[in-house]
Protein backbone atom coordinates (compact mmCIF):
# COMPACT_ATOMS: atom_id res chain seq x y z
CA UNK A 1 0.00 0.00 0.00
CA UNK A 2 3.02 2.38 0.55
CA UNK A 3 6.67 1.80 0.11
CA UNK A 4 7.72 2.37 3.69
CA UNK A 5 10.24 -0.40 3.77
CA UNK A 6 11.75 0.28 0.70
CA UNK A 7 12.15 3.93 1.94
CA UNK A 8 13.27 2.69 4.99
CA UNK A 9 16.26 0.83 3.15
CA UNK A 10 16.86 3.74 1.15
CA UNK A 11 17.12 5.88 4.17
CA UNK A 12 19.84 3.28 6.29
CA UNK A 13 21.47 3.22 2.93
CA UNK A 14 21.99 6.84 3.43
CA UNK A 15 23.10 7.71 7.13
CA UNK A 16 25.42 4.64 6.12
CA UNK A 17 26.86 6.84 3.98
CA UNK A 18 26.73 10.18 5.94
CA UNK A 19 28.09 8.57 8.96
CA UNK A 20 30.55 6.67 6.64
CA UNK A 21 33.94 8.68 8.40
CA UNK A 22 32.81 7.57 11.92
CA UNK A 23 32.66 4.61 11.04
CA UNK A 24 35.69 4.62 8.94
CA UNK A 25 37.42 6.07 11.64
CA UNK A 26 36.08 3.65 14.32
CA UNK A 27 37.56 0.52 12.15
CA UNK A 28 40.78 1.60 11.60
CA UNK A 29 40.74 1.34 15.04
CA UNK A 30 40.81 5.38 15.97
CA UNK A 31 42.26 7.61 13.51
CA UNK A 32 45.76 8.21 14.16
CA UNK A 33 46.40 11.45 15.85
CA UNK A 34 47.98 14.65 13.94
CA UNK A 35 51.79 13.78 13.08
CA UNK A 36 54.83 14.96 15.30
CA UNK A 37 57.18 16.72 13.25
CA UNK A 38 60.93 16.38 14.02
CA UNK A 39 62.14 19.81 14.32
CA UNK A 40 65.71 20.72 14.02
CA UNK A 41 67.73 20.98 16.89
CA UNK A 42 69.33 23.93 17.94
CA UNK A 43 66.99 26.38 15.73
CA UNK A 44 64.43 28.60 17.03
CA UNK A 45 62.80 29.76 13.59
CA UNK A 46 62.31 28.96 10.02
CA UNK A 47 62.91 31.85 7.04
CA UNK A 48 59.50 33.17 8.04
CA UNK A 49 57.27 33.08 11.32
CA UNK A 50 55.35 29.57 12.39
CA UNK A 51 52.11 30.84 11.47
CA UNK A 52 53.37 32.24 7.72
CA UNK A 53 55.18 28.63 7.43
CA UNK A 54 52.87 26.24 8.27
CA UNK A 55 49.71 27.58 6.30
CA UNK A 56 51.72 29.38 3.16
CA UNK A 57 55.13 27.00 2.87
CA UNK A 58 53.93 26.60 -0.60
CA UNK A 59 54.03 30.07 -1.62
CA UNK A 60 57.25 30.58 -0.62
CA UNK A 61 58.60 27.28 -2.17
CA UNK A 62 56.76 28.63 -5.89
CA UNK A 63 58.19 32.05 -5.33
CA UNK A 64 61.27 31.28 -5.07
CA UNK A 65 61.33 28.74 -7.95
CA UNK A 66 60.38 31.22 -10.00
CA UNK A 67 63.21 33.88 -8.60
CA UNK A 68 65.63 31.34 -8.94
CA UNK A 69 64.63 29.89 -12.28
CA UNK A 70 63.20 32.22 -13.90
CA UNK A 71 64.98 35.24 -12.96
CA UNK A 72 68.09 34.15 -11.64
CA UNK A 73 68.13 35.76 -8.49
CA UNK A 74 69.62 34.00 -5.20
CA UNK A 75 68.91 35.36 -2.05
CA UNK A 76 65.59 35.77 -0.15
CA UNK A 77 65.21 38.69 2.21
CA UNK A 78 63.18 37.16 4.98
CA UNK A 79 59.71 39.44 5.87
CA UNK A 80 59.51 38.45 9.73
CA UNK A 81 63.21 39.18 10.31
CA UNK A 82 65.02 41.06 7.96
CA UNK A 83 67.69 38.22 7.44
CA UNK A 84 69.34 37.06 3.58
CA UNK A 85 68.76 33.57 3.05
CA UNK A 86 69.79 31.57 -0.26
CA UNK A 87 66.72 30.74 -2.29
CA UNK A 88 67.51 26.71 -2.08
CA UNK A 89 64.58 23.97 -1.36
CA UNK A 90 68.08 20.94 -0.87
CA UNK A 91 70.70 23.93 0.83
CA UNK A 92 68.20 26.05 2.50
CA UNK A 93 65.25 24.15 3.68
CA UNK A 94 67.21 20.94 4.05
CA UNK A 95 70.04 22.26 5.65
CA UNK A 96 67.99 22.10 8.58
CA UNK A 97 65.13 19.73 7.73
CA UNK A 98 67.38 17.07 6.42
CA UNK A 99 65.13 14.35 6.03
CA UNK A 100 61.89 14.57 4.31
CA UNK A 101 60.15 11.31 5.99
CA UNK A 102 60.68 13.00 9.11
CA UNK A 103 58.96 16.55 8.39
CA UNK A 104 57.57 17.21 5.11
CA UNK A 105 55.86 13.63 4.17
CA UNK A 106 54.15 13.60 7.54
CA UNK A 107 51.81 15.97 7.26
CA UNK A 108 51.51 15.89 3.74
CA UNK A 109 50.44 12.44 4.11
CA UNK A 110 48.21 13.11 6.89
CA UNK A 111 46.46 15.87 4.67
CA UNK A 112 46.95 13.78 1.83
CA UNK A 113 48.26 16.26 -0.29
CA UNK A 114 50.64 15.68 -3.02
CA UNK A 115 53.93 17.61 -3.52
CA UNK A 116 55.74 17.29 -6.67
CA UNK A 117 59.21 18.67 -5.25
CA UNK A 118 61.05 15.21 -5.51
CA UNK A 119 60.27 15.04 -9.14
CA UNK A 120 63.49 17.00 -9.64
CA UNK A 121 64.84 17.50 -6.28
CA UNK A 122 67.22 14.78 -4.60
CA UNK A 123 67.16 14.48 -1.12
CA UNK A 124 71.10 15.74 0.73
CA UNK A 125 72.65 12.86 1.95
CA UNK A 126 74.40 12.51 4.75
CA UNK A 127 73.85 16.07 5.74
CA UNK B 1 13.86 42.16 -2.73
CA UNK B 2 14.54 38.63 -2.05
CA UNK B 3 17.56 39.00 -3.49
CA UNK B 4 18.68 41.71 -1.24
CA UNK B 5 17.55 39.70 1.86
CA UNK B 6 19.16 36.66 0.67
CA UNK B 7 22.10 38.19 -0.01
CA UNK B 8 22.67 40.19 3.29
CA UNK B 9 21.53 37.15 5.31
CA UNK B 10 24.31 34.84 3.83
CA UNK B 11 27.01 37.77 4.52
CA UNK B 12 25.79 38.43 7.81
CA UNK B 13 26.08 34.42 8.60
CA UNK B 14 29.67 34.14 7.45
CA UNK B 15 30.88 36.99 9.09
CA UNK B 16 29.32 35.44 12.27
CA UNK B 17 31.04 32.60 11.51
CA UNK B 18 34.31 34.24 10.69
CA UNK B 19 34.39 37.13 13.48
CA UNK B 20 32.38 35.07 16.30
CA UNK B 21 35.93 32.67 16.05
CA UNK B 22 37.98 35.46 15.86
CA UNK B 23 36.90 36.53 19.12
CA UNK B 24 37.60 33.63 20.99
CA UNK B 25 34.37 31.48 19.89
CA UNK B 26 36.46 28.64 18.47
CA UNK B 27 34.12 25.95 20.17
CA UNK B 28 30.89 27.33 19.95
CA UNK B 29 31.49 27.18 16.11
CA UNK B 30 33.99 24.49 15.60
CA UNK B 31 32.44 22.32 17.89
CA UNK B 32 28.90 22.99 19.41
CA UNK B 33 27.67 24.20 16.17
CA UNK B 34 29.01 21.57 13.31
CA UNK B 35 27.35 18.90 15.64
CA UNK B 36 23.93 20.87 16.15
CA UNK B 37 23.93 20.76 12.29
CA UNK B 38 24.76 17.19 11.45
CA UNK B 39 21.37 16.41 14.16
CA UNK B 40 19.47 19.04 12.43
CA UNK B 41 20.42 17.65 8.97
CA UNK B 42 20.03 13.98 9.76
CA UNK B 43 16.81 14.26 12.13
CA UNK B 44 15.22 16.24 9.60
CA UNK B 45 15.85 13.87 6.62
CA UNK B 46 14.06 11.45 8.65
CA UNK B 47 11.17 13.18 9.85
CA UNK B 48 11.22 14.96 6.17
CA UNK B 49 10.96 11.00 4.41
CA UNK B 50 9.21 9.21 7.05
CA UNK B 51 6.09 11.42 6.38
CA UNK B 52 6.69 10.99 2.12
CA UNK B 53 7.51 7.09 3.46
CA UNK B 54 3.72 7.11 4.85
CA UNK B 55 1.72 8.26 2.16
CA UNK B 56 -0.24 5.50 0.47
CA UNK B 57 0.50 4.75 -3.19
CA UNK B 58 -2.21 2.65 -4.04
CA UNK B 59 -2.01 3.44 -8.24
CA UNK B 60 0.61 3.38 -10.41
CA UNK B 61 0.28 6.85 -12.07
CA UNK B 62 1.09 6.24 -16.09
CA UNK B 63 2.59 9.53 -16.81
CA UNK B 64 4.83 8.81 -19.48
CA UNK B 65 6.74 9.54 -22.75
CA UNK B 66 6.88 6.16 -24.41
CA UNK B 67 4.83 3.25 -25.75
CA UNK B 68 3.61 1.22 -22.76
CA UNK B 69 4.31 -2.44 -23.15
CA UNK B 70 1.25 -3.87 -25.02
CA UNK B 71 0.89 -6.84 -27.73
CA UNK B 72 4.33 -8.50 -28.78
CA UNK B 73 4.64 -7.40 -31.92
CA UNK B 74 4.52 -3.32 -30.62
CA UNK B 75 7.53 -2.30 -29.62
CA UNK B 76 7.85 -1.23 -25.68
CA UNK B 77 9.46 2.20 -25.00
CA UNK B 78 11.33 0.28 -21.63
CA UNK B 79 13.23 2.94 -20.16
CA UNK B 80 10.29 5.45 -20.87
CA UNK B 81 7.71 3.47 -19.52
CA UNK B 82 9.37 0.50 -17.43
CA UNK B 83 7.08 -2.63 -16.63
CA UNK B 84 9.52 -4.08 -14.47
CA UNK B 85 11.58 -2.81 -11.52
CA UNK B 86 14.81 -3.29 -13.67
CA UNK B 87 13.43 -1.01 -15.93
CA UNK B 88 12.54 1.33 -13.09
CA UNK B 89 15.50 1.43 -11.91
CA UNK B 90 17.01 2.28 -15.06
CA UNK B 91 14.43 5.28 -15.20
CA UNK B 92 15.35 6.22 -11.45
CA UNK B 93 18.93 5.99 -12.65
CA UNK B 94 18.43 8.08 -15.29
CA UNK B 95 16.66 10.69 -13.48
CA UNK B 96 18.89 10.74 -10.89
CA UNK B 97 22.21 11.16 -12.66
CA UNK B 98 21.32 12.79 -16.17
CA UNK B 99 18.25 15.23 -14.75
CA UNK B 100 16.30 13.42 -17.32
CA UNK B 101 13.24 15.29 -16.54
CA UNK B 102 15.30 18.67 -16.91
CA UNK B 103 16.26 17.75 -19.98
CA UNK B 104 13.20 17.55 -21.70
CA UNK B 105 12.74 21.25 -20.64
CA UNK B 106 11.17 23.39 -22.66
CA UNK B 107 11.23 27.20 -23.66
CA UNK B 108 7.90 29.55 -24.83
CA UNK B 109 8.07 31.96 -26.48
CA UNK B 110 5.78 34.56 -27.73
CA UNK B 111 7.06 36.67 -31.08
CA UNK B 112 6.36 39.78 -32.37
CA UNK B 113 3.86 38.54 -34.92
CA UNK B 114 1.78 36.63 -32.29
CA UNK B 115 3.03 33.27 -32.92
CA UNK B 116 4.02 31.07 -30.46
CA UNK B 117 7.15 28.73 -30.59
CA UNK B 118 8.46 26.43 -28.40
CA UNK B 119 12.34 25.10 -27.81
CA UNK B 120 14.42 22.86 -26.13
CA UNK B 121 16.25 24.76 -23.61
CA UNK B 122 18.67 22.87 -22.49
CA UNK B 123 20.91 25.74 -20.20
CA UNK B 124 18.89 25.02 -17.13
CA UNK B 125 20.04 21.20 -17.50
CA UNK B 126 23.41 22.03 -18.13
CA UNK B 127 23.76 24.55 -15.44
CA UNK B 128 22.49 22.21 -13.02
CA UNK B 129 24.28 19.06 -14.22
CA UNK B 130 27.70 21.09 -13.63
CA UNK B 131 26.37 22.09 -10.52
CA UNK B 132 25.62 18.53 -8.95
CA UNK B 133 28.47 17.19 -10.30
CA UNK B 134 30.81 19.34 -9.52
CA UNK B 135 29.37 19.65 -5.56
CA UNK B 136 29.46 15.62 -5.06
CA UNK B 137 33.18 15.19 -6.48
CA UNK B 138 33.89 18.41 -3.98
CA UNK B 139 31.76 16.45 -1.41
CA UNK B 140 33.86 13.45 -2.08
CA UNK B 141 37.08 15.08 -1.88
CA UNK B 142 36.59 16.70 1.27
CA UNK B 143 36.24 12.94 2.87
CA UNK B 144 40.50 13.06 2.74
CA UNK B 145 40.05 15.45 6.09
CA UNK B 146 37.88 13.31 7.55
CA UNK B 147 38.95 10.14 7.65
CA UNK B 148 42.44 8.78 8.56
CA UNK B 149 44.30 7.08 6.76
CA UNK B 150 42.62 8.53 3.25
CA UNK B 151 41.38 5.46 1.27
CA UNK B 152 42.99 5.27 -2.22
CA UNK B 153 39.94 5.94 -4.02
CA UNK B 154 39.60 9.55 -2.42
CA UNK B 155 43.34 10.31 -3.48
CA UNK B 156 42.43 8.99 -7.23
CA UNK B 157 39.57 11.53 -6.76
CA UNK B 158 40.96 14.20 -5.81
CA UNK B 159 44.25 14.06 -8.02
CA UNK B 160 41.89 13.16 -11.21
CA UNK B 161 40.24 16.84 -10.19
CA UNK B 162 43.53 18.07 -9.78
CA UNK B 163 44.86 16.84 -13.12
CA UNK B 164 45.63 20.68 -14.70
CA UNK B 165 48.64 20.51 -12.02
CA UNK B 166 48.49 24.35 -12.03
CA UNK B 167 50.28 26.07 -8.90
CA UNK B 168 50.67 24.58 -5.19
CA UNK B 169 48.46 23.63 -3.81
CA UNK B 170 46.99 21.96 -7.18
CA UNK B 171 44.32 23.55 -8.78
CA UNK B 172 40.77 21.69 -8.89
CA UNK B 173 38.84 21.85 -11.79
CA UNK B 174 35.50 21.87 -9.61
CA UNK B 175 36.45 24.93 -7.67
CA UNK B 176 36.21 26.95 -10.93
CA UNK B 177 32.94 24.79 -12.46
CA UNK B 178 31.37 25.28 -8.90
CA UNK B 179 30.86 28.38 -8.43
CA UNK B 180 30.46 29.41 -12.11
CA UNK B 181 27.51 27.03 -12.61
CA UNK B 182 26.19 28.38 -9.15
CA UNK B 183 26.26 32.21 -10.63
CA UNK B 184 24.63 30.92 -14.05
CA UNK B 185 21.81 29.75 -11.70
CA UNK B 186 21.74 32.91 -10.12
CA UNK B 187 21.72 35.05 -12.95
CA UNK B 188 19.20 32.95 -14.69
CA UNK B 189 16.91 33.73 -11.68
CA UNK B 190 17.64 37.40 -12.00
CA UNK B 191 17.60 38.52 -15.76
CA UNK B 192 14.40 36.24 -17.09
CA UNK B 193 11.59 38.47 -15.56
CA UNK B 194 9.21 35.98 -15.79
CA UNK B 195 11.63 33.55 -13.25
CA UNK B 196 12.52 36.72 -11.19
CA UNK B 197 8.73 37.27 -10.09
CA UNK B 198 8.11 33.72 -8.77
CA UNK B 199 11.76 33.76 -6.99
CA UNK B 200 11.66 33.75 -3.49
CA UNK B 201 13.54 34.27 -0.71
CA UNK B 202 13.56 30.46 -0.44
CA UNK B 203 15.05 29.87 -4.12
CA UNK B 204 17.71 32.81 -3.49
CA UNK B 205 19.02 31.97 -0.21
CA UNK B 206 20.30 28.36 -0.57
CA UNK B 207 21.88 29.95 -3.62
CA UNK B 208 24.39 32.77 -2.08
CA UNK B 209 24.65 30.17 0.67
CA UNK B 210 26.38 27.42 -1.86
CA UNK B 211 27.92 30.70 -3.98
CA UNK B 212 29.43 31.54 -0.45
CA UNK B 213 30.85 28.34 1.13
CA UNK B 214 32.09 27.46 -2.95
CA UNK B 215 33.55 31.07 -2.52
CA UNK B 216 35.13 31.04 1.08
CA UNK B 217 36.50 27.23 0.40
CA UNK B 218 38.18 28.84 -2.63
CA UNK B 219 39.44 31.51 -0.87
CA UNK B 220 41.05 29.28 2.11
CA UNK B 221 42.61 26.81 -0.57
CA UNK B 222 44.07 29.40 -2.79
CA UNK B 223 44.33 32.42 -1.60
CA UNK B 224 44.12 33.07 2.11
CA UNK B 225 45.38 29.26 3.06
CA UNK B 226 45.45 27.83 6.58
CA UNK B 227 47.31 25.11 8.61
CA UNK B 228 45.05 22.02 6.30
CA UNK B 229 46.62 19.96 9.05
CA UNK B 230 45.10 21.30 12.03
CA UNK B 231 42.14 21.62 10.36
CA UNK B 232 41.99 18.10 9.93
CA UNK B 233 42.67 17.56 13.59
CA UNK B 234 39.15 19.80 14.10
CA UNK B 235 37.15 17.55 11.33
CA UNK B 236 38.27 13.98 12.15
CA UNK B 237 38.27 15.05 16.15
CA UNK B 238 34.49 16.01 14.94
CA UNK B 239 33.99 12.42 13.67
CA UNK B 240 35.68 10.46 16.28
CA UNK B 241 34.04 12.35 18.95
CA UNK B 242 36.80 13.92 20.90
CA UNK B 243 36.70 17.22 19.59
CA UNK B 244 39.38 19.84 19.33
CA UNK B 245 39.87 23.17 18.27
CA UNK B 246 43.49 23.63 17.28
CA UNK B 247 44.79 27.34 17.50
CA UNK B 248 46.37 27.55 13.85
CA UNK B 249 43.16 28.06 12.20
CA UNK B 250 42.37 30.88 10.72
CA UNK B 251 39.25 32.59 11.33
CA UNK B 252 38.32 32.38 7.68
CA UNK B 253 37.89 28.40 8.17
CA UNK B 254 35.60 29.25 10.36
CA UNK B 255 33.54 31.60 8.20
CA UNK B 256 33.49 28.89 5.40
CA UNK B 257 32.35 25.71 8.69
CA UNK B 258 29.50 27.99 9.48
CA UNK B 259 28.18 28.44 6.24
CA UNK B 260 28.31 24.41 5.82
CA UNK B 261 26.58 24.13 9.60
CA UNK B 262 23.98 26.74 8.25
CA UNK B 263 23.66 24.68 4.97
CA UNK B 264 23.35 21.31 7.06
CA UNK B 265 20.74 22.44 9.27
CA UNK B 266 18.89 24.42 6.77
CA UNK B 267 18.47 21.48 3.93
CA UNK B 268 16.13 19.40 5.39
CA UNK B 269 14.01 22.38 6.15
CA UNK B 270 13.88 23.80 2.77
CA UNK B 271 13.73 22.73 -1.38
CA UNK B 272 16.74 21.52 -0.79
CA UNK B 273 15.46 18.23 0.16
CA UNK B 274 14.79 16.96 -3.35
CA UNK B 275 17.69 15.15 -3.01
CA UNK B 276 15.79 12.72 -0.81
CA UNK B 277 12.12 14.16 -2.66
CA UNK B 278 13.34 13.12 -6.19
CA UNK B 279 13.48 9.60 -4.94
CA UNK B 280 9.74 9.61 -4.42
CA UNK B 281 8.53 10.39 -7.94
CA UNK B 282 5.83 8.76 -8.26
CA UNK B 283 5.29 9.53 -11.65
CA UNK B 284 9.33 7.81 -12.14
CA UNK B 285 9.41 4.80 -9.61
CA UNK B 286 6.23 3.21 -10.45
CA UNK B 287 6.24 0.64 -13.02
CA UNK B 288 3.56 0.76 -15.60
CA UNK B 289 1.19 -2.13 -14.80
CA UNK B 290 -1.64 -0.34 -15.23
CA UNK B 291 -3.16 -3.09 -17.62
CA UNK B 292 -1.19 -6.35 -16.86
CA UNK B 293 -2.03 -6.05 -13.19
CA UNK B 294 -5.04 -5.36 -11.17
CA UNK B 295 -4.84 -2.56 -8.68
CA UNK B 296 -7.15 -2.51 -5.92
CA UNK B 297 -8.16 0.65 -4.00
CA UNK B 298 -6.54 -0.50 -0.59
CA UNK B 299 -9.18 0.91 1.31
CA UNK B 300 -12.26 0.68 -0.48
CA UNK B 301 -15.52 -0.54 1.75
CA UNK B 302 -17.39 -2.79 0.66
CA UNK B 303 -20.58 -1.22 -0.80
CA UNK B 304 -23.86 -1.48 -0.17
CA UNK B 305 -25.72 -3.23 -3.17
CA UNK B 306 -29.35 -3.49 -3.50
CA UNK B 307 -30.21 -5.47 -6.40
CA UNK B 308 -33.50 -5.79 -8.72
CA UNK B 309 -34.22 -9.16 -7.35
CA UNK B 310 -34.00 -7.20 -3.51
CA UNK B 311 -35.89 -4.55 -5.03
CA UNK B 312 -38.78 -6.76 -6.39
CA UNK B 313 -38.81 -8.68 -3.62
CA UNK B 314 -39.68 -5.49 -1.55
CA UNK B 315 -42.11 -4.09 -3.70
CA UNK B 316 -43.99 -7.26 -5.63
CA UNK B 317 -47.04 -6.55 -4.36
CA UNK B 318 -46.98 -2.70 -5.08
CA UNK B 319 -45.58 -3.59 -8.57
CA UNK B 320 -48.61 -5.80 -9.27
CA UNK B 321 -51.46 -3.37 -8.21
CA UNK B 322 -50.24 -1.05 -10.54
CA UNK B 323 -49.52 -3.57 -13.36
CA UNK B 324 -45.86 -3.49 -13.59
CA UNK B 325 -44.55 -7.19 -15.24
CA UNK B 326 -42.52 -8.96 -12.20
CA UNK B 327 -40.38 -11.06 -13.30
CA UNK B 328 -41.03 -13.84 -10.23
CA UNK B 329 -44.85 -14.13 -9.46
Amino acid sequence: MNDKSKSIVGLVIFLALVIFPVLYNFAVGGAGPRPELELPEGESRCVEDKDFMTAHHMDLLLEWRDAVVRQGKKNYTSQAFGEIYEMSLTGTCMNCHTKRETFCTRCHDYADVDNDCWGCHVEPEGQ
Amino acid sequence: MNVFISLAAVVFLFLAGLLGAGAGLDALFGIVIPYIAIFLFLGGLIYRVMIWANVPVPFRIPTTSGQEKSLPWIKQSKLDNPSSTLGVIGRMALEILCFRSLLKNTKTELHEDGHVAYGSSLWLWLGSMAFHWSMLIILLRHIRLFIEPVPGAITFLHKLDGFLQIGAPVFYVTSFIFPIALLYLLFRRLGDPKLRYISLVNDYFPLFLLIGVGISGFWLRYISKTDIASVKELTVGLMSFRPVTPAAISPLFYGHLFLVCVLLGYFPFSKLVHMAGVFFSPTRNLANTNREAHHANPWDYPVKVHTYEEYEDEFREKMKAVGIPVEKE
